[in-house]
């Protein structure tokens, strides 16, 4: 679905984001891109709807190289919803701005009403359908922005760090809703730094470090390796934490799931105690 | 001795139809770490700006109820002298930062208290070594990473050398690693100096083991109020959906399966120590 192919890119200052990165991301896949504020994250996933275009090297999205494309029609393909929702919003109405973009893509007004209806129930918004999205909470911000993406259906969703400014029940929602997504066969890409929120959907997982890639595997073996997370400056799950101090008993390291660490302590305790 | 009291607290904003804080009644003793979380909305922030006079001195709105901090009745005292004596550090700390140098930014408020030029030099260095950012001194704070900025920002409240300083979520931009940092910063302030530290705080695998009493707030009230231990293990903690602990949250599971690990790990370190004890023979 995308294609990275040792790309590189630089900021007008002169800063070197990416410094070679290299990646393929498959058609359905669930991605989590981790690491160091400053690391390269958001440039490389700007990289990826044509929002950026490197240097040298190229993106290929649906095996076509986003030189090729405008950003207007990539963003059919590609959604992207941003860190902060005020960076994207603008409508006097949730309504008006979920309808913004169908209107832009050239759908018919039968079909952006049905959009538009579809996504503001897939959001829990349909009572805030003409509120002014700044009279919403950030939460209800983020979603709005969300809603408004997953309106034109695209086949990716790049979100960047979704779980910002949420609470732990707004957090457990949205978990449940990007796995839906994915489930039904969107390919997802989240950029964050939210190891827990990681842990508990486990993705596969990128690491990054100074504008470069410097792991890639599922989420529990990354997540678990505290070299790679001292590197990447985050910290292991608390649930990777706590196995890691136990591994001398002959139980895994690479457990970062609360239900799978209770299952082998208790088969390890039935099987010792008794 | 209480350094934050409050009793039957309760604020509306200017032109909000319902109070944000209803009938609020709570103690933080002065050294203590206290926790504040609950839903977003839930009134944390506009609690925290009652305790330095933001309420009712800049927002106006109606408070009612007592409400006393640093042995100050809040409504008597100017936003100013209240800076004083309880520091405020917010979530971005770009909000905060706007001198060309660390060392200023971190100078600015005791150049406005007209402190003598020797006392402040000294001042600034102690804040300075406090936070860990001495040789950061002649930078120019937007330079500076997310973590390092925050640094600043506690520095610069530092300085004032107030009794109490309120953290508003203080390391929602930051990695892992660097909100680590910040907690253990502000740890250290509050075991080495007995600064009483209220931290509202969403993340609390992160911040649980630094705390010795836990507010949780819910619709613009106290929904608990206690020692960690005690609010993580209350159903009603577990029904209003704050982030409780994964060590807590096993613990709980392995106790339902009959192993009694003997009290309730609030980090990793505590539940690994208890497993051990449990489960090696």
């Amino acid at each position: 679905m995308i294609e990275v192919k040792d790309i590189r890119f630089t900021y007008p200052t002169g800063v070197e984001a990416l410094k070679g990165v290299s990646l393929s991301i498959k058609d359905g896949e669930f991605v989590a891109i981790m690491g160091q504020n400053g690391a390269g994250k958001t440039t490389l996933v700007k990289n990826f709807n044509g929002l950026l275009k490197p240097a040298t090297g190229e993106v290929l999205v649906d095996e076509v190289s986003t030189r090729h494309v405008s950003v207007a029609k990539l963003a059919r393909t590609v959604g992207f919803v941003f860190q902060n929702p005020d960076h994207q919003l603008f409508s006097e109405t949730v309504e008006e701005e979920i309808a913004f973009a169908l209107r832009n893509f050239g759908f018919d007004q039968a079909t952006v009403e049905k959009r538009v209806t579809w996504a503001l129930n897939l959001l829990d918004l349909t009572d805030y359908r003409k509120t002014s999205p700044f009279m919403l909470s950030g939460g209800e911000r983020k979603r709005v922005a969300l809603a408004s993406v997953l309106a034109w259906d695209p086949k990716v969703v790049i979100l960047d760090e979704p779980t910002i400014g949420q609470d732990h029940r707004q957090k457990e929602k949205l978990r449940q809703f990007i796995v839906q997504l994915n489930e039904q066969g969107k390919t997802v890409v989240i950029v964050t730094h939210d190891v827990e929120f990681v842990a508990e959907c486990n993705p596969r997982v990128v690491l990054m470090k100074d504008g470069k890639i410097i792991a890639d595997g599922e989420a529990k073996r990354i997540l678990t390796n505290t070299t790679l997370a001292l590197e990447a400056s985050i910290v292991p799950p608390q649930i990777a934490q706590i196995f890691h101090g136990l591994t001398f008993l002959g139980l895994p390291s690479d457990v970062i799931d609360v239900s799978e660490a209770k299952k082998i302590l208790v088969e390890y305790f039935q099987e010792h105690r008794r | 001795m209480s350094v934050v009291e409050t009793k039957g607290l309760t604020y509306t904003y200017p032109s909000a139809g319902k109070p944000s804080l209803r009938d609020v009644s709570l103690a933080v003793e002065k050294g203590e770490f206290a926790i504040l979380t609950g839903p977003s909305g839930c009134g944390k922030t506009t609690l925290c700006r009652c305790f330095n006079g933001l309420i009712p001195h800049f927002y106006s709105g109606e408070l009612k109820g007592n409400l006393r901090v640093a042995d100050l009745n809040v409504n008597e005292h100017t936003i100013g002298e209240m800076a004083r004596r309880v520091g405020l550090v917010f979530q971005n700390p770009e909000n905060q930062l706007f001198a060309l140098s660390v060392e200023k930014d971190v100078a600015f408020g005791l150049e406005n208290l007209g402190m003598p030029r020797g006392q402040m030099l000294e001042r600034v260095d102690w804040a300075l070594d406090m936070t860990g950012i001495e040789d950061l001194r002649e930078r120019a704070p937007h330079e500076l990473s997310g973590g390092q900025q925050q640094r600043v920002a506690i520095a610069s409240v530092l300085a004032m050398q107030p009794e109490i300083i309120v953290f508003d979520e203080p390391t929602s931009f930051l990695d892992p690693l660097g909100a680590q940092k910040i907690f253990e910063v502000i740890s250290e302030l509050n075991r080495k100096l007995g600064i009483t530290v209220i931290l509202v705080e969403h993340r609390l695998d992160l911040a649980a083991r630094y705390a010795n009493h836990v507010i949780i707030m819910d619709e613009g009230r106290i929904a608990l109020d206690g020692e960690p231990r005690e609010i993580f293990n209350s159903e009603q903690a577990w029904l209003l959906g704050v982030g409780i602990p994964k060590s807590v949250r096993l613990w709980r599971l392995l106790e339902e399966n009959g192993i009694d690990l003997k009290g309730i790990p609030i980090s990793s370190d505590e539940a690994t120590q208890r497993l051990k004890e449990v489960l090696w023979r």
